[in-house]
């Protein structure tokens, strides 16, 4: 039939495109209109790079990082939720070859019950490969396990000009360096290896730890990292320079344990009023935090799911925070530096806008997977601020400066609105990065922060 | 390094009989979560679709899941001389397959194809006359061995024509009527048939449509085609359920005001 065979080459080349608000986690930047490809294969991929236009084209996976590092506004990104296939896994090794847009849910559920679990893994499941190569994000074990970059053995990476490139240790391993941590820029991922690490089962042994100040943590981090594989802090910010909060710390249960069952939470069904969460109930939702798990302290044993994730129980949890969103702010600072940090718990006690997530972890000494990677030895801090226009930008822009002065860095995948110039500082060498960005993609933040004002 | 996919198997089969399962449309968005469930429950699987490397990357995603065979083959189903030696494939591979779902269709513009005549044909044999082909092959070997199951997917647009979308409508129309026959036919052979009216489904053949972000997600429609092959759940299945209740409701409606609604 003509008309069959019509139809077959015109459903082979078309690579629809649709025009769709899309926002990020933060749900700030407000949501802006994007070309969305959505490819179901990975050879749909050539096609859209060599259909569109020079620096239009941006991957996006599950759309959890914060601010507009997988935004591309006005222009193109390629949903990659489809390309979710596990494309092998090898049993003596440990290690998976997975596409682009496989989330760490999606292996968590497949490998867990066979004993095999992320090697690093962050605060959410719902994030894909794609997504964790390209903020090469870290988790509670940094300080023995470095980020997920090193555990990427090998990755597929289309390119507009050069098709299909391998990068692995020996071939093209600047190319593997600059994807580790690369933001998106240096092509469209379409597959990885991963090397998974094996456990004995879901259960993880936990100690919770309340502290009183910056040493009493700082104590209990460099006791705690020789034996716990797994080490985070809770902080209170309204508490100011009398610092608190609940330090946690875990290892994988050594036996496997009772059956598991993992409970779906309650779901926030729009985004709740804004003024829901002011420094008044949030100091209250703080301060409960405390009692209860100070009440709790001492050793027990959880499940990985509230271990690791323990916001995943609440989803959609970013709507919490009404429709201005909210601004997550990531700082690492050096340890020499101790008292640049307490001023800035201080100036963010003072200003009465931080809120409930304040986590503090002290990140090994690993060397940096990516070019671009954010972890570098130090304390990080991340904590959530409410939307609340210009006041909330301005006090960001106080902790720039102190964090700017102490000789630290911020964190691309939470940010929003930091300066061109702190930009620069956070990663002195992103000039060497910039010729293995492909010549098709690009994104908001990129835009936002390297080109001059 | 070289990296195999391996099989295990997690079985949870609720009693169900169901072993073996042709794929026709394997690579249909419906179709591979089907399959995930499929291969999550270890049953063996044999997948019909048109693109090899397609096939493969399924192939590997499946096994590493817990399928406990997948077996492949690459033919054009819309195209009824290949049927044959899809047929053959199946009966050498799987001698004793009990269950068959037919997941292929396509969808056009409804406006291009009120303007070609091509289009038009395509969307029929594609949605009608080659599924009814292929099937009447596979129907006449289970009811000479008295046992299995036939599941085809439709459509809810197959129960009222309507002017958005009739030509997609009335090529899964007659689908569903056939399938009636079928079933009425098989019934004493002890072989089911059953007929899957999906709403509308968040799939790549759906992105074309303006509202595609609010049609149902399809983990949710290949989890109740599971159940419905497992025999949990009707032999005439709406997915989501709600389309059960919208659609007695549009298929009441009294001709004279629905030809004057513009859906």
């Amino acid at each position: 039939m003509t008309g069959h065979s019509a139809a077959v080459s015109k459903q082979q080349t078309r690579t629809p495109h649709f025009t769709k608000r899309v926002r990020s986690w933060g749900c700030y930047p407000t949501a802006a209109n994007h070309y969305v490809h959505k490819p179901a294969w990975n050879d749909q991929i050539p096609l859209i790079l060599g259909s569109s236009s020079s620096e239009s084209l941006l991957a996006y996976g599950l759309g959890r990082s914060y601010g507009d590092s997988c935004l591309n506004t006005g222009r193109e990104l390629i949903d990659c939720r489809r390309l979710n296939r596990i494309l092998g896994f090898d049993e003596q090794t440990g290690t998976v070859r997975c596409e682009a847009g496989v989330s760490f849910s999606d292996l968590i559920d497949v490998f867990l019950p066979r004993g095999w679990f992320l090697t690093v893994t962050p605060g959410t499941r719902f994030v894909t490969i794609g997504g964790a190569i390209a903020n090469d994000v870290h988790g509670k074990n940094h300080h023995c396990a470095g980020t997920f970059g090193a555990h990427v053995r090998q990755i597929g990476l289309y390119r507009a000009n050069d098709g299909l490139v391998i990068c692995n240790q020996d071939d093209n391993p600047n190319m593997l360096r600059a994807t580790i941590g690369g933001l998106g820029l240096t092509g469209v991922i379409a597959w990885a290896d991963i090397q998974m690490k094996p456990v004995a089962g879901p259960w993880m042994d936990v100690e919770k730890i309340p502290f009183q100040s910056l040493q009493g943590f700082l104590d209990l981090s460099r006791e705690s990292n020789e034996s716990f594989e797994y080490t985070v802090a809770w902080l209170d910010c309204f508490a100011g320079r009398n610092l608190r909060g609940i330090f946690f710390r875990g290892n994988h249960a050594a036996a496997a344990g009772r059956l598991y069952r993992r409970e779906r939470g309650p779901k926030v069904p729009f985004p709740l009023p804004s003024w829901l969460l002011n420094r008044y109930s949030v100091k209250l939702l703080n301060q409960a935090y405390y009692k209860i798990h100070s009440a709790r302290n001492g050793v027990s044993t959880e499940g990985f799911d509230s271990f690791f994730y323990p916001l995943d129980s609440i989803r959609r949890w970013n709507l919490l925070y009404g429709k201005r969103g909210f601004l997550q702010y990531q700082c690492v600072i050096p340890e020499t530096n101790v008292a640049a940090f307490e001023e800035l718990l201080d100036r963010i006690a003072r200003s009465g806008m931080g809120s409930f997530l304040g986590v503090l972890k002290q990140f090994g000494a690993a060397q940096p997977a990516g070019m671009l990677s954010f972890p570098r030895p130090g304390l990080t801090l991340a904590l959530d601020f409410p939307m609340r226009g210009e006041r909330t930008l301005q006090l960001l822009g106080s902790l720039d400066e102190i964090v700017l002065q102490s000789g630290g860095a911020l964190y691309p995948a939470k940010d929003a609105r930091m300066s061109s110039k702190m930009f620069d500082a956070s990663f002195p060498n992103w000039r060497s990065f910039v010729p293995f960005i492909d010549p098709k993609m690009s994104s908001s933040f990129w835009r936002r922060v390297t080109e001059p004002r | 390094m070289t990296i195999t996919a391996h099989p295990t198997m997690p079985v949870e089969n609720y009693g169900s009989p169901m072993k073996r399962i042709v794929v026709l449309g394997a690579t249909s968005g419906i179709a591979l979560e089907v399959q995930r469930r499929l291969a999550r429950d270890g049953r063996e699987l044999l997948l019909v679709a048109r693109s090899p490397q397609r096939l493969a990357e399924v192939q590997a995603d499946l096994l590493v899941r817990g399928a406990r065979q997948v077996v492949t083959y690459s033919a054009n189903l819309g195209s009824i001389p290949q049927h044959a030696g899809v047929f053959e494939f199946a009966r050498r591979t799987f001698p004793d397959f009990d269950t068959v779902l037919l997941a292929y269709g396509s969808m056009y513009d409804q406006k291009e194809v009120e303007t070609s005549v091509d289009l038009l044909l395509d969307e029929l044999q594609v949605n009608f006359v080659s599924a009814t082909a292929i099937l009447t092959l596979f129907a006449a070997d289970l009811e000479r061995r008295n046992m299995g199951c036939i599941a085809a997917i439709t459509s809810v647009a197959g129960d009222r024509g309507r002017r958005s979308n009739y030509v997609y409508g009335s090529a899964k129309g007659g689908l569903t009527l056939f399938l009636q026959g079928l079933r009425s036919r098989l019934h004493p052979a002890g072989v089911r048939v059953i007929t899957v009216k999906p709403g509308p489904v968040q799939t790549p053949m759906t992105d074309h449509l303006s509202n595609s972000s609010r049609f149902a997600d399809p983990e949710a429609v290949a989890r109740d085609i599971v159940r419905a092959l497992e025999q949990r759940a009707p032999e005439v299945l709406y997915t989501p359920r709600i389309w059960r209740y919208v659609m007695s409701v549009v298929r009441h409606i009294p001709e004279t005001i629905f030809k004057r609604l513009a859906f």
